[in-house]
């Protein structure tokens, strides 16, 4: 097992709506330096490479991987942007230290939306030029779209996709990083006001600020750093067909592929049984449903069920977004996968106090790209590794 | 044989009497930056018609614009230090061309200045003025040529330009 990667260390800022006290780059050296103390680093100077997750439309900079070195102490070293989610990135730097060029990589992802004035206008920009965005609609209408198709293929129900904003909200009470957390009823998400419908707006998460650093080490030198490595047994990223013409709007394949990726790197072949918890995207209500079912955890349907028994909240079977998830902690754009993880490496180091679940030895994360794409990302995540 | 490989160039009159497809829309990504602690306090020295720099304790260096954090030690024991408005010029260039690619009569003379007491190689990027472009010389002294003190905004064009004196 020479070739595994371990997360050694992590920072973060606290998810905020507004962060005007600090600029992008000084949220991201906050993060910076309570990771490397977390990795127990005697110095940046030892790290061998650097990818920063970030896309250049969201920053309003081109060539924005220009902007990043300062702040993580990565002048004059090797670094990178990976536009996507966090997740990317950290499969990424799982596959730089597997190339035996480099031991020690950091990835880093922040969101400043409080300071993207037209955010819809740059999903929109995300759609085809020449056939969708002369029509001029909200480009939230394809979660809409999607929602509509979910439901009628899933028999889940919109009451069961309340349920979901319900629980999460609930969840981020516990949760000190959190921004969000309340006491909803499924009827208050339900009638807040209409968005796309299905959608209502409690049921979107909310676009948020924050910033996240990761360590990452190769199995020499992780168990040397620190003394309870988070170990990256399998990651997985799937792009299917985009087109809103001719997506396949009755399966997340992007999600079901990207799991099948990770479970095979892992060795999982019941990822329900095998997988202690979920830390997976939930950018819209339904989501989360929809993407629990193509990750495999429950058949086509059966996710909304088990929902309402109990089996995703903290002391249920498939304990799923106990962190409060996007609904409760805020979409903090190519960071969501990163406060994902975060979750799972507290979780597994047992460092998640009044949310600490029992014995839990193995995480998933899934991270989704956003509206309008069909792509995602899966990540296990193990206490148990080289 | 030359092959012929000019292709068929578009003309205003395609577009306009729609003999091709055409898609049109006004970019709307409009970005407000927090500037943050250090080019926050920067901007407002400005408005004040000063140039504030940081040093980093550690590294014994002064950098303008400032930064409450040293990328080199990574550190953020840094402390404020007022400098001067004047400094040297470090490179320049003399620019024909504008941001359209159309000729300009009057070239623009953008320029790395050293600000005086800074540390050596620190600068900020300006502009030049009052200067023959043909006397322009690395290393040359300049000065900064503020706006009045009402119509300064708090950025950077609160310095008019960069004159040798």
């Amino acid at each position: 097992m020479s070739n595994s990667v371990a997360i050694v260390g992590v920072g973060y800022t606290p998810t905020r709506k507004l962060t005007p006290e600090v600029s992008y780059k000084e949220m991201i050296y906050e993060a910076c330096v309570r990771a490397y103390h977390d990795a127990n680093l005697a110095s940046h100077r030892d790290i061998d490479g650097f990818i920063s997750c970030a896309e250049d439309f969201l920053e309003g900079t081109s060539i924005f991987d220009e902007y990043t070195p300062d702040q993580l102490g990565g002048i004059q070293k090797p670094m990178h942007t990976i536009s996507g989610d966090t997740l990317l990135g950290l499969a990424t730097a799982v596959m730089n230290i597997r190339t035996g060029l480099q031991q020690l990589v950091v990835v880093e992802a922040h969101s400043k939306a409080s300071n993207i004035k037209t955010l819809d206008a740059i999903l929109h920009y995300a759609t085809d030029p020449i056939l969708t965005r002369p029509l001029h609609l909200n480009p939230h209408f394809i979660a809409g779209l999607e929602m509509q198709r979910f439901l009628d293929i899933s028999k889940n129900t919109l009451e069961q996709c309340a349920e979901v904003v319900v629980k999460n909200k609930r969840n981020a009470l516990k949760n000190d990083l959190s921004t969000y957390g309340t006491r909803l009823t499924t009827r208050e998400v339900l009638s807040s006001e209409p968005t796309s419908t299905p959608l209502t707006q409690l049921q979107h998460a909310e676009p948020t600020d924050g910033a996240i650093v990761f360590v990452l080490a190769s199995s020499k030198i992780a168990k040397k750093m620190n003394r309870t490595p988070v170990w990256i047994k399998g990651c997985g990223w799937i792009s299917d067909a985009p087109s809103l013409e001719t997506r396949d709007w009755n399966r997340c394949a992007y999600a079901a592929l990207s799991a099948q990726m990770a479970y095979r790197q892992a060795g999982i072949r019941n990822p329900k049984k095998q997988i202690d918890f979920f830390e997976i995207d939930d950018t819209f209500s339904y989501k989360e449903l929809e993407h629990l079912e193509a990750l495999g955890i429950y058949e086509t349907g059966k996710s909304g069920k088990a929902l309402l028994q109990g089996a995703l909240d903290p002391d249920g079977k498939t304990p799923t977004n106990v962190s409060g998830g996007s609904l409760g902690m805020g979409h903090v754009l190519e960071a969501t996968g990163g406060f994902r993880t975060l979750e799972i490496v507290k979780q597994l180091r047992a460092e998640a106090g009044p949310r600490q679940l029992d014995k839990v030895k193995t995480g998933l994360a899934f991270s989704w790209r956003g509206l309008p794409t069909t792509s995602g990302v899966t990540m296990i995540y193990s206490q148990k590794g080289a | 044989m030359r092959m012929n490989l000019e292709g068929t160039s578009l003309k205003r009159e395609d577009i306009d009497s729609k003999r091709v497809l055409t898609t049109r829309f006004r970019s709307n990504a409009f970005y407000a930056w927090d500037t943050g602690r250090g080019i926050g306090r920067y901007l407002q020295g400005l408005k004040a018609g000063e140039i504030w720099g940081t040093h980093c304790d550690t590294c014994n260096r002064t950098v303008v614009p400032p930064r409450i954090f040293c990328e080199r030690c990574m550190k953020n024991q840094v402390s404020w230090v007022k400098l001067q408005d004047t400094g040297i010029i470090n490179t320049f260039s003399i620019c024909y061309v504008n941001w359209d690619a159309s000729r300009v009569e009057e070239p623009h003379l953008p320029a790395v200045i050293e600000i005086d007491g800074a540390s050596q190689g620190h600068g900020i990027l300006h502009v030049l003025d009052e200067v023959n472009p043909k006397d322009l010389k690395i290393g040359m002294k300049v000065k900064a040529v503020w706006k009045r003190p009402e119509e300064r905004n708090a950025d950077i064009t609160d310095i008019l330009y960069w004159k040798p004196y």
